[in-house]
């Protein structure tokens, strides 16, 4: 049920995988940890692949985490979105906020 | 999922029932009062409430075959589609379809549950005369008419150059907490029509440190086509709508509503940036919202001790659509209503009724003990205060079992189905009248008589009302009637199962129980006895359905069903004028008043409801006639048994003897013991299975010294007595 965060670094890179749901339910846990990867790093890569569903909870994390990075001149980088986050953002229309490419999966 | 979100769904689900239950004797009524609004309204609400609800959970399933049901009724209540019997028969099965879909939440979904549900829509739609298509088009003309209306009222101001409906929605920063998630009401509001497009504000979320994951610091603006009407749009965000703020903007609305939206918005948020969200989202052009901003400053200017309010600016864009007014008036009437009633009832987990019952149990018991031990000591002081405590007692005893009271009528409405459905099967036609539904018992009762109940009404229907022919030919009206009716007897409450059917033949059962060896050739049975032979196993063959129109099936279950709740049955029948079947059950399964008596060395209690009155023994006259045992009680021949040799107490003649006269039902008997103690609160411990054989007695108590008092079964004492009477005479 919960989220599990799995990350690897590579030099000023942090590769950041998050499995299983994204939600109110273990979005405060989430929050520091998130904080505290891309404190930890320039650039900031969330594979977004296993992520079964996201509510407003989640995207607010994401959208605070885009807006920190912007703040601090780091690079925060959505990819491989599942079709639970694309559907979010493009609900929102908040693809262009984050301005990553989608690739639609088949 | 989380407890919360748990205990969340499993009100909802509860929740739904109660509405589905709802629909279902709305609907049943609606069969014979078909103009009455009050019940599709009803009917309405449940469908739509159930909507609702079910969207906040993301039951996309139950949303989707709901809203179409929904629309249905709709129409129903706006006249355009008359209430027919097959309509409301296809109504029945949507409701059973929703509860079908509640019930499967959680489990997988699966594809053929779907598939009837198509079907069933399918012949809804067949029933409502179409899928609606044709009222949309009416509709659009009737929104065009409204427009021309609202054109007219509305020249005063300049309108905005768009066709969609604008929607502002600022979430309240505890929607998510609460368990709502501002993405369903977005996802459900694209059921209505087409999302145009969508600004989200996340401008309100704090610095990162005071940012807390958990609130909501959303916005949207949206634009949004649809063919909906305000109050359907409005009702989307029914329950966000109390702290968040939801604005909705019809079509073409006044530049001037825009203005006063951005107004109201801008306490908290840049005015200008608003007003370029709305442009974004096309809802005004840049143009009218330069207009719309220097007129703003103008008024400003002007009137700058004015500051409107979001209501005046609602009564001001209500004021364009008086329609709208009444409606939202209405709901919120409604709104109001369904508040007070929230206050006034809440819900309790049935578990910790039990175990305040329980605890009052024991205090009753306790209560008793400490009574006893004052009457010994007999101080003046104590025995006040002990006499205070126990009136107290008793009452907190009363009010906690009448918090489980409750009226059967509810059970009964369940039956109105169970006759149609039935009766439909077999192709009779039958009525069944409902009488005493306010007679209130014990709700664990209620749930355990359900299904024996079940089984009586089919019974009746079943095997006791004879064919229309039949019956035609008997000189009896076409259509048969079952009747269910309940009410309160010497602190019993008896449930009756009638049918003006065919009756029963008691030769015929007779014949039958000789031959399946139930009763011995040279045996002599009352009438009584002989149709409650109809309760027993032996009896319950497919021959014997046959043969004796057809009672015996599975009754012999509906006795066992029945006894353990220590009630018991009564069977009466006239050959050909129809079968009354009563089930007697107690009304409430755990404290009684007692009327405590001594017998010999031990003590047995009896209920006091079914006490009439005490007599001195020697007083009476005694009747032996017949070398039977009657005594004569103001000229009345009264049956009467001897507790001790009954239960074979030793015996001591030094005693003065009484007389307890008992009723149960119509008949009376009399029962001699030793002493009489005086009432008694008792808590019924029921007695082990070994026992169950026991007649006489349907439990056991404690006794505040400590002893174990029995508890007398009145019921089959008195008929006990009579049988003795009987047998002798």
């Amino acid at each position: 049920m919960d989220a599990t965060l799995t990350s690897e670094r590579d030099g000023d890179t942090c590769r950041l995988k998050i499995s299983g749901e994204l939600s109110i339910y273990c979005a405060a846990e989430l929050k520091p940890q998130l904080l505290g990867l891309l404190g930890g790093c320039q650039e900031l890569e969330i594979n977004l692949a296993e992520v079964a569903e996201l509510d407003s909870a989640g995207f607010q994390l994401l959208y605070l985490l885009k807006r920190e990075a912007r703040q601090a001149g780091k690079e925060l980088r959505l990819v491989a979105h599942s079709s639970a986050t694309l559907e979010v953002l493009e609900m929102l229309r908040m693809e262009a906020y984050f301005g990553d490419p989608v690739v639609l999966a088949s | 999922m989380t407890d919360f979100m748990e205990q969340a769904q499993e009100t909802f689900v509860n929740e739904s029932l109660d509405l589905l239950q709802d629909m279902e004797s709305s609907l049943n009524q609606l069969v014979d009062d078909p103009a009455n609004d009050e019940l599709i309204n009803s009917v309405f609400r449940a469908a739509h409430t159930i909507k609702g609800s079910a969207g906040l959970f993301g039951q996309d399933a139950i949303v989707a075959f709901t809203h179409k049901v929904e629309n249905v009724l709709d129409r129903v209540r706006d006249g355009e589609v008359a209430i027919t019997a097959p309509l409301v028969e296809v109504l029945l099965e949507c409701r059973d379809h929703i509860e079908v879909l509640i019930e499967a939440l959680g489990e997988e979904p699966d594809p053929t549950l779907h598939q009837q549900g198509e079907a069933l829509l399918a012949a809804l739609m067949q029933q409502a005369g179409g899928d609606g298509a044709a009222t949309a088009v009416e509709s659009t003309t009737q929104l065009a008419q409204t427009d021309d209306s609202v054109v007219v009222s509305r020249e005063e101001g300049p309108q905005v150059e768009n066709d969609n409906w604008h929607i502002s929605l600022r979430f309240h920063a505890d929607v998510l907490r609460n368990g709502m998630d501002p993405l369903a009401f977005l996802r459900y509001l694209a059921t209505l029509g087409e999302i145009v497009n969508v600004a989200t504000l996340v401008d309100q979320m704090p610095n990162v440190e005071e940012m807390d994951p958990e609130s909501c610091y959303l916005g949207m603006e949206v634009s949004f086509r649809s063919e909906a009407d305000k109050q359907t749009i409005m009702d989307v965000f029914e329950f966000v709508m109390e702290d968040s703020s939801v604005v909705v903007l019809p079509p073409r609305s006044k530049l001037s509503e825009y203005t006063d939206l951005i107004e109201t918005l801008s306490e908290s948020e840049d005015e200008r940036r608003l007003g370029e969200l709305l442009v974004s989202v096309g809802a005004l052009s840049t143009h009218e919202l330069e207009k719309a901003l220097s007129r703003q400053q103008l008024d400003q200017l002007q009137h700058p001790e004015q500051h409107p309010r979001l209501g005046e600016i609602l009564v001001e864009q209500h004021a364009v659509d008086s329609n709208t007014v009444t409606a939202a008036l209405k709901k919120q009437q409604a709104q109001h209503e369904r508040k007070m009633k929230e206050s006034r009832s809440i819900r309790v987990d049935a578990e910790r009724l039990d175990q305040l019952i329980n605890l009052v149990g024991e205090l009753v018991i306790a209560g008793a003990g400490t009574g006893l031990k004052a009457q010994q000591l007999g101080d003046e002081d104590l025995l006040e205060s002990v006499s205070l405590i126990s009136r107290l007692v008793e009452e907190i005893r009363d009010r906690s079992l009448r918090l489980r009271m409750v009226q059967i009528g509810e059970t009964f409405n369940r039956f109105n189905r169970v006759v149609r459905d039935v009766s439909k099967e077999l192709g009779k036609s039958i009525k069944l009248v409902i009488e005493g539904a306010d007679t209130e018992l014990d709700k664990s009762v209620v749930e355990k008589i359900g299904d024996p109940l079940t089984h009586l009404v089919r019974n009746s229907i079943d095997h006791g009302i004879e064919s229309a022919e039949e019956r035609l030919a008997k000189g009896k009206p076409e259509q048969g009637t079952v009747t269910l009716n309940a009410y309160h007897d010497s602190g019993n409450i008896v449930i009756e199962v009638s049918d003006d059917g065919g009756g029963i033949d008691p030769d015929k059962v007779l014949a039958k129980a000789r031959a399946n060896g139930l009763v011995a050739p040279e045996q002599h049975l009352s009438r009584a006895e002989v149709l409650r032979l109809i309760l027993e196993a032996g009896l319950s063959t497919k021959e014997a359905v046959s043969n004796l129109s057809g009672r015996g099936v599975g009754m012999d279950v509906v006795k066992r069903n029945v006894e353990s709740l220590r009630g018991q049955i009564e069977v009466d029948s006239e050959l050909g004028a129809g079968t009354s079947i009563r089930v007697r059950l107690p009304l409430t399964l755990s404290i009684i008043d007692g009327f405590l008596v001594g017998v010999g060395d031990a003590s047995y209690v009896i209920p006091l409801d079914s006490v009439e009155e005490c007599i001195e023994y020697e007083q009476l006259e005694k009747v032996r006639d017949h070398g039977g045992d009657y005594i004569s009680l103001r000229g009345e021949v009264l049956p009467f048994l001897d507790l001790r040799t009954l239960f074979g107490e030793r015996k001591d003649r030094d005693n003065r003897e009484n007389i307890v006269v008992v009723r149960s039902g119509g008949a009376k008997a009399g029962l001699v013991v030793d002493e009489l103690l005086g009432e008694y609160q008792t808590v019924i411990k029921p007695l082990s299975q070994i026992f169950s054989k026991l007649s006489g007695i349907s439990g056991s108590t404690i006794l505040g010294s400590g002893e174990v008092a029995m508890i007398l079964e009145v019921n089959s004492l008195v008929s006990e007595a009579e049988q003795r009477t009987l047998h002798l005479s």
